[in-house]
């Protein structure tokens, strides 16, 4: 059957994937949780990940807040409902602007770097080299990498409420002309704590997805330059769809009823 | 160049890569090789790269491995370190079956080598200095102070300044890269190394010194080298004996004073560089 066989080599080939990643993740976290562990690199993963993303990741969030403040007014302003806006900001930016936004472009920033040098010191045989100096690669460059995706990301992204909802105060205070301390006691009102959580808690899981995709697609590159490219393109686009999908997941695990 | 302390700050582990020859002795046999390779197989998609392959090197002993450009020699040597799976065969280090092993067991087995890369293959990401002390500091769980002392004393064995040390691999050129892997790869020293052309892309004197400095690991330290190398007048001076890898077998092996007069016409073709003869034939076809 002429029509059959590519179906099931695509497939098979889905499968395979399924399964290396499933074991790349089981020995990846496996390793995360026994010594040796290296501070020295994992204080270096949490800079790069935690610190240097914080320009990229506080301009969206300001952004996104200020636009969010200025979209809602539009619509509410027709039913009078212009003091829903402190509202509209705070819910949107912590259950899904700010760990969404955060999380892609993170992945498009950390994702990308780490796929890239991990894919490099593969197809220039450094990770040949750390396995016969008795280093498990996996314990030297997953590990570090995973802790610091898994806790940096919920304080960018608590980081990027803050900013975000900022965005929304100012837009609100000097252009659509709101007063700064009824603003200001609208969204402390309107803040619940299961909304911040879950947003740290998909940040958490994103952190894990972002940093995992760049590690298994850099370490399982192969075919130099263009290799790489390949890992660092495939390491962005299936993080950025984990995390909009796990995105929907964690959603309908905290608020639907 | 001194022998580096093997098992300081890791006392669980014993001496990893000083095996005492009673050890190897009682677990492969008073007469065993140190590296036992034997009917190996090894394959990329269609193309045929080992197949059968057989190779003993005995404890102290320096072999050379030669042969043509992608004939499989580096990939012998992945094999044997477990970078490499081959299909079928058995690899054996002081007796001890390395085909199929993984996780700590290798990681153990692995302590017993020390490897040039073809490429050096140095961590672009660690300076000079920690590239070549890596294996003190990872490895053995070394004092960083101590194995940097180590590491620039191996920099000054392989001909480079201390300036050097301070250095990122990406600011070497490639020859001085190459001697950063050799220092990597003996700064721990192993009870076996395996030198990936450690010569090429060297100048003549240099050359000869990094020679001298393979013989010696050899003969000072009682390592056991198994070396790849294109260079023949090179092969002579570093190898007790010379291996020919043919066509993923190897034919033709002996005592490197007798490669002149190995009667064989592939043999006799490489060492003097021919154009003509049995393996341009086959290039050819
Ligand atoms: N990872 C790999 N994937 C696919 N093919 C490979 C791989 N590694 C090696 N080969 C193939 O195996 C063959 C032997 O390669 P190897 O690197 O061992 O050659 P070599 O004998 O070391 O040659 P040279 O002297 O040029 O270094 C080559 O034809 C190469 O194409
Ligand atoms: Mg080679």
């Amino acid at each position: 059957m002429p029509i059959l066989q590519p179906i099931g080599r695509t497939v098979l080939a889905f499968l395979e994937t399924v399964g290396r990643l499933s074991l790349f993740t089981a020995i990846s976290t496996s390793h995360c949780m026994r010594p040796p562990f290296y501070p020295r690199l994992l204080l270096r993963q949490m800079v790069e990940i935690g610190y240097y993303s914080l320009p990229v990741v506080g301009l969206t969030a300001i952004f996104t807040g200020m636009v969010l403040a200025l979209q809602s007014y539009t619509g509410f302003a027709r039913f009078s409902a212009e003091s829903a806006i402190p509202n509209v900001v705070i819910v949107s930016i912590t259950r899904e602007l700010g760990p969404v936004l955060a999380g892609l472009m993170v992945a498009g920033r950390v994702g990308a770097s780490m796929a890239a040098e991990i894919g490099t010191m593969r197809v220039t045989e450094q990770i040949d080299a750390l396995d016969t100096l008795a280093t498990n690669p996996f314990k030297y460059l997953v590990a570090p990498r995973l802790l610091a995706g898994v806790t940096m990301l919920p304080i960018l992204v608590l980081t990027a409420d803050i900013i975000g909802v900022f965005g929304g105060y100012l837009v609100s205070i000097f252009k659509l002309g709101f007063n700064p301390s009824l603003y200001i006691k609208n969204t402390w009102d309107f803040m619940e704590a299961l909304d911040v959580i879950s947003g740290l808690v998909k940040a958490s899981v994103f952190g894990f997805l972002i940093t995992l995709m760049g590690c298994y697609h850099g370490y399982n590159s192969k075919g130099g330059a263009q290799g790489v490219g390949t890992a660092t393109t495939n390491a962005v686009v299936s993080a950025s769809v984990l995390i909009l999908s796990s995105n929907y997941l964690i959603t309908e695990l905290f608020f639907a009823r | 160049m001194t022998p580096g302390p093997s098992n300081e700050g890791d006392p669980n582990e014993g001496p990893p890569n000083q095996a005492s020859p009673a050890e190897s002795a009682s677990r492969g046999g008073p007469q065993s090789p140190k590296i036992r390779i034997r009917d190996l197989y090894k394959s990329f998609g269609t193309k045929h790269v080992l197949s059968g392959m057989d190779l003993d090197v005995g404890a102290g002993e320096s072999v050379v491995v030669i042969g043509g450009s992608g004939s499989g020699k580096s990939v012998t040597l992945k094999c044997v370190l477990g970078l490499l799976q081959p299909e079928e065969g058995s690899i054996q280090v002081d007796g001890e079956e390395v085909v199929g092993l993984g996780g700590e067991s290798l990681e153990l087995v692995r302590r017993k080598f020390g490897m040039l890369f073809q490429n050096a293959a140095l961590f672009d990401s660690l300076t000079v200095w920690q590239n070549v002390a890596f294996g003190l500091i990872q490895g053995q769980g070394m004092a960083r102070r101590q194995a940097r002392e180590i590491a620039f004393d191996r920099l000054t064995a392989v001909g480079l300044e201390a300036e050097v040390g301070n250095m990122w691999p990406a600011e070497l050129s490639g020859g001085m890269r190459k001697r950063v892997g050799l220092a990597r790869a003996i700064a721990t020293s192993p009870d076996i190394i395996f030198f990936d052309e450690p010569t090429t892309g060297l100048d003549p004197i240099m050359g000869d010194v990094i020679d001298e400095l393979i013989v010696k690991c050899v003969r000072e330290l009682g390592a056991t080298a198994l070396s790849i190398t294109h260079d023949m007048a090179s092969a002579r001076k570093i190898s007790d004996r010379i291996a020919m890898l043919y066509d993923g077998r190897i034919i033709w092996a002996g005592p490197t004073a007798e490669i002149d007069r190995s009667n064989n016409p592939y043999v006799d073709q490489f060492i003097h560089g021919r154009a003509e003869g049995p393996i341009a034939s086959m290039v050819n076809a």
